[in-house]
């Protein structure tokens, strides 16, 4: 839809603006737009500048480091690398999913959904809620976590203790808040012990209500100006992600679904070992993040979005009573039959926390989640592909290894490299809407922000870090000469420099 | 009538032939080391057990107690220099704790935690080392010996094999293998071999065997190195 403003016909003749960095996720972003004598925005482009070589570095490691060498990936979604990894060294021993032990595989999933609740409530209740409580121009003073402690602490609260939630979760399975260690090949170290299912069980039925408040909190949000949300940042696209058998939600293992703009089934239950069939990663040289592509509609049109939209918008049904009505609710309130409202990322991040709740409840009432039989071995082979539903999309881990088991090759497409399109279209949106012929100012910074916060991209590390990402706006006039820049530091104050 | 020296202030008995570290540990007393082992001959190679022995300075694991030695270990000077060497030895190496599967179980870490060393301090050399994977069970990432020698030590003495030896000097030496190959899937080393189980550091490991113990349960999760070596170093046959 804007894609004719990725490259310019002639930049040398543009005004240039240049955001340096948009953010600090997995390395730096910077967002550069070039503009024509009448402000217009010939051109505006997400950029990755740093590279960080995890699949090239790993080369030459025994495999069984994976899960918790790549882990390192993250600090706010290392159990996703971990799971990913953990996956895909069970089929070089042999172990296909299906064959791993049911307390092993509802282990991982209860670690998942821990995982996918808190990374979800820092989003949404840390970083995001500031714009959309306050306004995406309000006060950049109070526009941040305690300038909504101050003037919603309940909301606040609730945040917090819902990560804290999800990070316990993950601390009884893994050992560690942050980077333990769980799964290893075939299976996962450390059963759940009775003591630590009857903790988690304590606080699990206010969790629930928190999540199913934070759903009807956003949904408040979208109804209170239903045509801004709807249209902000927003573009039609494909999506893609995993599913279950039957069509549910599924965030830990299933087959991948990719639906049309339409919603139409592009395919479906495909085994994600043959991932390479489907998509391919296009590199362009003015990012180090690659473009992925459902290969059956070329580069140009097969780009798709993956994340908690895109799951809520591909699968049938929740298999969770509390995310179910409430994804129907969602789906009742746009007319389409996919929902391509950039902002509405957030509307489904919250049913996805409310599903993660719900699960981990229903797991840690199963005995078989008690059971100590952990691990099984079976046939060695020299390659293996993990992949899961991170909190920001569909995750790829794929390896192949020698004789003595040392890794040869690694491929990981991280789930925000999938939106890296999308993102780019949302930028040049926001850019093509809101800058056109306007003077720079903070809430033109935060807008941009806004529309790539709102993917929760893995190249925000910027935005976990308590939203305030470190910004640099040049405009530079026809003949280069710097007109006009403004510098946000890091801890948000806004200067000319 | 018992023979005493004293450590630290403390009158510490000992027999005829032990070394100052011999008599320590059976006294109760934790000197930080790492190439000493109570099975095996003393090295006096990693230099932390140094103590001042009537002022001069010695390795305790090699330098036998005399009667009305005054030791001195638990000085501020005798820590600084441990956490100094320490240091080094992990800036020589490639020593990346956040994923090694021998964390948590580390006489290295280990002991860096005791010495409540918080930094390298020194710039890091990155080696370039080799990992050698060529043995079914037994795999050898040579970017974690800190050449303490055990496993030279344990394959000749308690093996009787002779497969590791230290090569060089200074900053060119190195572990090597006893085979035709130099590789250790050609040496006689096998997985029930002391020699295999001694290192250390996550240098010799075992294979498939990684990560297998959760946090919480690891050697050094609830207990200090010190402690650890009082109960396994003092109660040697």
């Amino acid at each position: 839809m804007y894609e004719h403003l990725e490259t310019a016909e002639h930049p040398d003749k543009l005004k240039r603006v240049v955001i340096d960095p948009v953010s600090r996720v997995e390395g730096h972003g910077k967002v550069t737009l070039l503009l024509d004598e009448n402000d217009q925005v010939k051109q505006a482009r997400l950029h990755i500048v740093e590279f960080r070589g995890f699949e090239r570095f790993i080369q030459g490691r025994p495999y069984w480091e994976l899960p918790v060498l790549v882990q390192r990936l993250c600090g706010i979604c290392p159990v996703s690398h971990h799971l990913a990894a953990g996956k895909a060294i069970d089929q070089l021993v042999g172990v296909d999913p299906e064959n791993l032990p049911i307390a092993a595989t509802q282990l991982r999933k209860l670690l998942h959904f821990g995982q996918v609740l808190q990374s979800h409530a820092l989003h949404f209740f840390h970083l995001a809620s500031p714009d959309l409580l306050f306004g995406f121009d309000s006060d950049i003073a109070k526009r941040n976590i305690i300038g909504v402690i101050g003037a919603h602490p309940d909301i606040a609260l609730q945040g917090v203790k819902l990560r804290k939630y999800g990070q316990e979760v993950i601390r009884v399975v893994s050992g560690k808040r942050v980077h333990g260690t769980a799964a290893i090949p075939g299976g996962m170290n450390k059963p759940l012990s009775k003591t630590d299912r009857d903790y988690l069980l304590t606080d699990i039925d206010q969790i629930i209500a928190w999540t199913a408040s934070a759903v009807e909190l956003v949904k408040q949000m979208h109804c209170s100006n239903r045509s801004f949300y709807d249209e902000f940042a927003s573009i039609p696209s494909h999506y893609m992600g995993l599913i279950q058998t039957d069509g549910a939600l599924e965030l830990y293992h299933g087959g991948l679904r990719a639906k049309d703009t339409d919603g139409a089934v592009i395919f479906d239950h495909v085994d994600y070992c043959k991932y390479n069939d489907y998509i391919h990663e296009q590199v362009k040289s003015w990012t180090y993040m690659k473009f992925p592509y459902l290969l059956s509609l070329g580069k140009e049109n097969g780009w798709y979005r993956v994340g908690p939209l895109a799951r809520v918008n591909n699968c049938d049904f929740i298999d969770t009573p509390l995310a179910e009505a409430a994804r129907v609710d969602f789906k009742q309130h746009f007319e389409n039959p996919q929902v391509h409202s950039t902002l509405a990322f957030h509307w489904a991040r919250m049913i996805e926390a409310l599903h993660c709740a719900e699960s981990i409840k229903r797991l840690l009432n199963d005995p078989v989640t008690l059971s100590t039989d952990l691990v099984t071995q079976g046939e060695k082979r020299f390659e293996g592909v993990g992949v899961i539903e991170a909190p920001r999309g569909t995750l790829f881990h794929h390896y192949q290894i020698d004789e003595n088991d040392i890794v040869t090759r690694a491929n990981l497409i991280v789930s925000t490299t999938s939106n890296n399109t999308a993102m780019n279209e949302s930028v040049r949106q926001v850019a093509a809407t809101y800058l056109n012929g306007r003077e720079l100012n903070e809430a033109l910074l935060n807008n941009l922000e806004v529309a790539i916060r709102a993917y929760d991209p893995c190249l925000s590390c910027a935005t976990h870090a308590m939203g305030k990402m470190p910004l640099a706006v040049e405009l530079v006039d026809y003949d280069g000469k710097l007109v006009d820049r403004l510098v946000k530091s890091s801890s948000g104050h806004i200067a000319a420099a | 009538m018992t023979q005493t020296f004293m450590l630290d202030g403390l009158a510490i008995p000992f027999e005829e032939g032990q070394t100052i570290m011999e008599a320590a540990i059976a006294a109760g007393h934790y000197i930080p080391h790492l190439c000493y082992h109570p099975d095996f001959t003393p090295y006096g190679s990693c230099k932390l057990c140094n103590v001042e022995v009537n002022g001069k300075i010695c390795a305790a694991c090699t330098f036998p107690a005399r009667e009305g030695q005054t030791v001195v270990s638990e000085s501020l000077e005798r820590n600084s220099d441990r956490q100094r060497i320490t240091q080094m030895l992990f800036v020589e190496g490639n020593h990346f704790c956040p994923s090694c599967e021998k964390s948590g179980n580390c006489q290295l870490q280990g002991v860096a935690y005791h010495l409540k060393m918080t930094d390298d301090h020194f710039n890091h050399q990155f080696p370039h080392r080799e990992i050698d994977a060529s043995h079914p069970d037994i795999l050898i990432d040579f970017n974690r010996c800190i050449f303490c020698a055990l496993c030279v030590r344990a394959s000749q003495e308690e093996d009787g094999k002779d497969v590791f030896a230290i090569s060089g000097r200074g900053i060119n030496k190195r572990l090597i293998i006893n085979s035709d190959s130099g590789q250790l899937r050609d040496s006689e080393l096998t997985v029930n071999d002391r020699a295999t189980h001694i290192c250390p550091t996550g240098a010799i490991v075992i294979k498939h065997t990684a990560y297998q113990v959760p946090i919480g349960d690891r050697q050094y999760d609830h207990q200090s190195i010190s402690e650890v070596s009082m109960e396994q170093d003092g109660n040697v046959s």
